[in-house]
């Protein structure tokens, strides 16, 4: 019958978008800049010497890909996966498709906290730099308690009424910033910026870990979903008519999706557009259903930001680009493009 | 198998429903019929477990479907709701087959059967909505739309099929063909169906009973021949109705006067 997910198409785009997601991820830490008499050009390191160093006695290739490349590149993964699952959850559960990870004000609840926590010096404490993301992780668990709480009163928890308090404190989160930032010296305020622009420079294995084990909670979690994701985005009648409970989809959904983006602000702060445009993007592909959709966002959001990362660390050698910066553009053009194309801007939003 | 008892109901300060009660036997097709306002979708929506009820109590097969789990009585009821609007473009088979949802094992991604997809075609089938399995739902008509969620309905294989106007927004002929898949349905499964509905006329050709609803409450219920005459219906639609038998049956039909 047509139009009907058959078990041979899904495991054919998953085992693609698994495949696209290992190539980018096996590729990105091996490519470098050299700007070595003016000319810059790109450096490959040998794969050979990278697999020789891990055997035996470390050589200068394996360092370099595994103490410093890879950790930066499967954060980026994490992350990317994260915020891409993160942004297709919260659109079927808000029953809207301009829904993103930070439509619900947790990027800037967690901006805020990081932001007071540079401002009243706790990374010069013995926390050192983790203390902002803690206090980012902080500011997001506590921003999604007060949405959450806000979206109740009425009780029946519309999706308006949650996407609604998220804007409300996501404005009040933002003014609050812009007041911190007034009282804070310039040296401060420049490390607010570079924090708000999200970044993987400075990522290693602890930093890691710190993503993946709540990351890889909540995916699994937001996977289980995916079927009911399907019957709730006709609404809370039409799915508890089909045996999915709304409220309780809901409120997984929730939380899952929101721990998995407080993990990835923890240590990276907030990347853009990732969360919006790869749902979007793989909807227009693959159609709607979820449960291809999830996984197919998770393998894509993690080449997605693990290829802009690759490009924040190369482009303009030997500075860095913020991640954030190339998402946007990147991600904001491509978004561009699918609005200007008639045809796939049916297939996204419906109608003509 | 479904028994609404003496259920008060409002939203907010106003009171909708006040000492309601309606139900259905086994087998049983029973349409309520009422103004705009009356409280027919509320009544329904009560009955699927949608809403609580402020005063009395409802029971599905025995059980407050308010309480139960919603995936173990979408086994048993099937609930067509008055509003589906689809934010994402799904086809009309993955809509149909969504239908299926109650009946598959939970796993971490659950696909649909063979069985499933046969159900699916089935019902597909007899709401005459086969030909259009790989559309977008949302680029149907609005009386296609009603057809391939009565299609899940069937699909879902329940014992009761409760419908919010199923045949709102069809042409006369499709309205009959409707009523005669839910008759024809439910025959064959032993199931009943209960059905707010507007058109009076095709409530008196397929009802079993027909349950009128004003001022809060089921002012008359029974079968079609007594309701339409009661003077409680005329009071309902507050105008005067005629009566009369379609030539060569004894199949009631009613006009306004």
């Amino acid at each position: 019958m047509t139009g009907v997910l058959t078990r041979g198409r899904m495991v054919g785009v998953l085992l693609a978008c698994f495949g696209a997601m290992v190539a980018i991820c096996l590729v990105a830490p091996l490519v470098g800049m050299d700007n070595a008499g003016g000319a810059r050009r790109l450096v490959w390191i040998d794969l050979g010497a990278v697999v020789d160093g891990i055997r035996g006695p470390e050589t200068l290739e394996s360092q370099l890909f595994v103490l410093a490349r890879l950790p930066r590149v499967l954060t980026g993964a994490v992350v990317g996966a994260g915020l891409a699952v993160a942004g297709c959850v919260f659109q079927a559960l808000l029953r809207n498709p301009l829904a993103a990870p930070y439509s619900l004000g947790v990027s800037s609840g967690a901006s805020l906290a990081a932001v007071l926590a540079i401002r009243f010096g706790l990374d010069q404490t013995a926390l050192g730099d983790s203390a902002i993301g803690l206090a980012a992780l902080a500011g997001a668990a506590v921003t999604v308690y007060m949405v959450w709480k806000l979206a109740q009163i009425g009780s029946d928890l519309p999706p308006a009424m949650l996407l609604l308090a998220g804007v409300i404190v996501t404005i009040v989160c933002s003014s609050a910033i812009l007041l911190v930032h007034y009282t804070a010296s310039f040296s401060e305020s420049y490390r607010f910026v570079r924090w708000t622009m999200g970044g993987l420079e400075w990522i290693r294995y602890p930093q890691l870990l710190r993503a993946a084990i709540p990351s890889a909670i909540g995916v699994f979690v937001l996977l289980t979903l995916a079927r009911d994701l399907n019957a709730l985005s006709a609404g809370a009648d039409a799915a508890a008519s089909v045996g999915v409970d709304p409220r309780r989809t809901t409120t997984i959904g929730f939380f899952a999706a929101s721990l998995v983006v407080g993990a990835g602000i923890s240590v990276a702060g907030p990347i853009g557009f990732v969360g919006l445009i790869v749902p979007h993007a793989m909807r227009g592909v693959l159609g709607p259903d979820h449960r291809v959709l999830v996984p197919a966002s998770i393998f894509i959001g993690a080449a997605f930001v693990v290829l802009c990362d690759t490009v924040a660390r190369l482009a303009l050698y030997p500075a860095e680009l913020p991640v954030g910066v190339v998402t946007t553009l990147l991600g904001g053009g491509f978004a561009l493009y699918l609005i200007i194309g008639k045809r796939t801007r049916a297939r996204l939003w419906g109608g003509s | 198998m479904l028994r609404v008892t003496e259920v008060d109901f409002g939203y907010g300060d106003a009171p909708v429903l006040r000492g309601a009660s309606l139900h259905v036997d086994a087998g049983e097709l029973v349409c309520i019929v009422g103004a705009n306002g009356a409280g027919k979708s509320t009544l329904l929506r009560l009955a699927a477990g949608l809403l609580i009820p402020q005063r009395g109590t409802v029971r599905c097969f025995g059980e407050d479907p308010a309480v139960q789990r919603r995936a173990e009585l979408a086994r048993r009821v099937s609930f067509l709701p008055q509003e589906y609007r689809l934010t994402f473009p799904f086809t009309v088979a993955e809509v149909v087959l969504m239908g299926r949802y109650p009946h598959q094992p939970r796993g971490l991604i659950s696909l649909e059967s063979a069985r499933d997809v046969e159900r699916a075609r089935a019902a597909m089938r007899r709401c005459d909505v086969d030909a259009l399995a790989g559309r977008r739902f949302d680029e149907l008509s609005g009386g296609e739309r009603r057809r391939a969620l009565l299609a899940q309905a069937f699909c879902q294989e329940t014992e009761l099929v409760m419908l919010d106007e199923p045949t709102a927004s069809l042409d006369p002929a499709h309205a009959m063909s409707v009523f005669e898949a839910l008759r024809a349905e439910t025959r064959e499964r032993g199931a009943s169906a209960v059905a707010v509905t507007h058109d009076l006329n095709l409530a008196a050709r397929y009802a079993d009973r027909i349950a009128v609803l004003a001022g809060g409450r089921a002012a008359a219920t029974g079968s079609p021949a007594e309701v339409l005459r009661s003077p409680e219906l005329a009071a309902a639609f507050s105008c005067e109705l005629h009566v009369g038998t379609l030539p060569g049956s004894d199949t009631p039909f009613v006009v306004p006067r």
